[in-house]
């Protein structure tokens, strides 16, 4: 088993089809819950702190904008643990943690150069690049194994 | 650790979110059910939630998703009713998404379909027919003409 990064990292059909694969998807909901069920964290802005954009600086530099800075203090800890990455390059909707287009960039680029495997696709538009979009994942994530 | 977890139907899908709710009720495990329009938020202990969604999923394998969760179910920070209305931030994703799932579920049953093809000619593969003696001289009388 696997554990695959999924971009966008909300997505649900990438996380199903992960997890149907037998892997383990790596996904923010999983670092938001860790978050939102320790004690102490109930005020706004929820789930982040002041601490977050600091331990972002592991990616991002000072002069970047605390919300990717933030952001990546959820992302990057996935992308460091992550042994295989399953990118769909013109993700339609994009909110929340993934709201951020510079973030989005700097994930992308943070999984390609990491020298893991990764598969990069497209959301299918009809029946037949969905045939095409899922035997391409079931392929490469037979492959991890 | 208690977790939780959406179950999506496919809007093509047979199942309701009412038939996944009776059948999480009547398995009598100890699991938050919220039904919502697009499926069942659950909420419980991680082993228990794991063996659920296997259950689940059997219902209708190509038709049903599930997603991680990072809020409990109707947790005060996230609900829309304490919020003052309007759709929940995750929600724009999984609508987004939702659009799709009827292609990737056609393209799961078909793939489905296929690796039952393959596997039952692997079981019974084609029995060899003798050569019908009048194509046989066919083929000496072109080889040897």
């Amino acid at each position: 088993m696997a554990k695959v990064i999924v971009y966008p990292p909300t997505s649900m059909i990438l996380s199903d089809l992960v997890e149907r694969m037998g892997h383990q998807a790596l996904v923010v909901p999983g670092e938001v819950r860790t978050k939102v069920t320790s004690l102490g964290i109930d005020s706004p802005p929820l789930n982040m702190t002041p601490e977050e954009p600091k331990k972002g600086l592991r990616y991002a530099a000072v002069d970047v904008p605390s919300g990717v800075r933030g952001r990546m203090s959820l992302i990057g800890p996935l992308i460091e643990e992550a042994q295989a990455g399953l990118i769909v390059k013109d993700a339609g909707c994009l909110t929340g943690c993934s709201g951020c287009d510079r973030t989005n960039e700097l994930v992308r680029l943070l999984i390609k150069t990491k020298g893991i495997p990764v598969l990069e696709i497209s959301y299918p538009q009809d029946e037949a690049e969905a045939k095409a979009f899922v035997r391409q994942i079931k392929t490469f994530l037979e492959g991890l194994n | 650790m208690r977790v939780t977890k959406y179950v999506i139907t496919s809007p093509e899908s047979d199942i309701l979110p009412s038939d996944i709710a009776m059948k999480i009720y009547g398995s009598k495990n100890d699991v938050n059910v919220k039904e919502t329009c697009f499926g069942v938020i659950i909420n419980g202990e991680e082993d228990v939630i794991k063996r659920l969604v296997d259950e689940i999923r059997s219902l209708d394998p190509s038709g049903i998703f599930i997603k991680e969760r990072g809020f409990p179910p109707g947790d005060p920070r996230r609900c829309r009713g304490r919020r003052g209305g309007g759709a929940r931030p995750g929600y724009y994703m999984i609508e987004s998404e939702s659009k799709m799932l009827p292609l990737i579920s056609k393209a799961l049953a078909s793939q489905a379909i296929g690796e039952a093809g393959a596997l039952e000619e692997e079981i019974s593969p084609a029995k060899k027919r003798p050569l019908d003696a009048q194509k046989l001289e066919e083929i000496i009388k072109d080889e040897f003409s």
